[in-house]
């Protein structure tokens, strides 16, 4: 989902930027409360960032014959609530596009909309709805981090196609192209993701019972979801 | 099938990862006899298909530094795997070691609590 560098013309770029600025702040914000209030949640938070910094560095072959990565941004999102992965995709979006010439400044912007607000928004909306129908705790995490890695990888194809209308077809036709290397690659990725959230958190909800319940993910008579 | 849920869960990862190596199959040589790679990366297919639709477009800007060589992109993606996932095995370590204190030190307090009742 990594635009690369130079790849979106100023105005965009310049725009994407814009967009994405308030949730950066607005994330810093939440975590720091969160910090606040309860500071032993410090190391969770960097578990949130380590499992990103993981799982975007793992590009998998896919079925289309390319290879692409999920995004590990789903269980930041659901620990922290889904503007807090907006600083913390921003840190690793930063690493790969300065170290690894992977995305980029200018498409700085534009990268972190798609990957560390739309994916994290979509996760806790998924998972609420999820919930609310009466889903597992697992299958909802599931879906919700599956479905987050998905849409991140469907806003790519929707910036580039606004980027790059098709000269015939307009944003239509350009979207359909960009989504058939991206959205589709990713089908059997997002599952991978979704499968690896569900492990994480099962984890966590075995050794850290009591975290997950402060943050009323898991009921009390659930810890052993 | 609870104890083993997170087993299977990475066995299917595996599966997910491993199955498109067998089921892709090489696109035979075109008439020059050149090879298309397979496996490449998504984003660099983005970038080919930007260049399909609109030919004329320059990018205006340009990585600061970039990697040597794939060789060195790989030692950075490694290290990158590596911080996350030391980070995380620290972590879950940490937790593990911490409830088993806590149920140690609850079994301790019942049994003292239970001396104390039969000393009354």
């Amino acid at each position: 989902m990594h635009i690369m560098e130079g790849f979106l013309p100023v105005e965009h770029a310049v725009g994407w930027t814009l967009a994405s600025a308030p949730f950066v702040a607005w994330g810093l914000h939440s975590i720091k409360k969160r910090i606040d209030e309860q500071p032993e949640q410090r190391m969770l938070l960097g578990v949130a960032a380590a499992f990103s910094f993981v799982l975007s560095a793992l590009k998998l072959p896919s079925v289309t014959g390319s290879c692409s990565h999920p995004t590990g941004t789903g269980l930041g999102a659901l620990l922290f609530g889904p503007a807090a992965m907006a600083p913390i995709g921003a840190v690793v979006l930063l690493f790969q596009a300065l170290l690894l010439a992977h995305g980029g400044l200018t498409t700085l912007g534009a990268n972190l909309f798609s990957m560390a607000i739309v994916g994290p928004f979509v996760a806790v909306g998924i998972f609420r709805l999820a919930r609310g129908l009466k889903l597992s705790f697992a299958i909802s995490v599931f879906l919700a981090a599956s479905l987050a890695d998905l849409m991140t990888y469907v806003t790519t194809s929707a910036q580039l196609a606004w980027a790059f209308p098709d000269p015939l077809g307009g944003f239509t036709a350009s979207f359909a192209k960009f989504a058939s290397i991206f959205a589709i690659t990713q089908i059997p990725l997002a599952i991978s993701e979704g499968l690896l959230t569900v492990v994480i958190f099962n984890a966590l909800a075995r050794f850290n019972p009591q975290e997950l319940r402060d943050m009323k993910l898991l009921p009390t008579n659930e810890a052993r979801a | 099938m609870k104890r083993h849920q997170n087993l299977l869960l990475l066995i299917a990862v595996v599966l997910l990862a491993a199955l498109p190596l067998w089921l892709v199959q090489k696109p035979a040589p075109d008439a020059e006899g050149k090879v298309t790679e397979i496996f490449a990366g998504a984003d660099n297919k983005a970038k080919d298909l930007i260049g399909v639709i609109a030919p004329d477009y320059r990018p205006w800007f340009e990585p600061i530094l970039e990697p040597a060589s794939g060789e060195i992109s790989s030692l950075l993606f490694a290290l990158q795997a590596a911080l996350g996932a030391g980070f995380i095995g620290y972590y879950l370590g940490a937790s593990l070691t911490r409830e088993k204190m806590r149920r140690e030190m609850a079994k301790q307090m019942a049994q003292e609590q239970e001396k104390q009742t039969r000393a009354d």
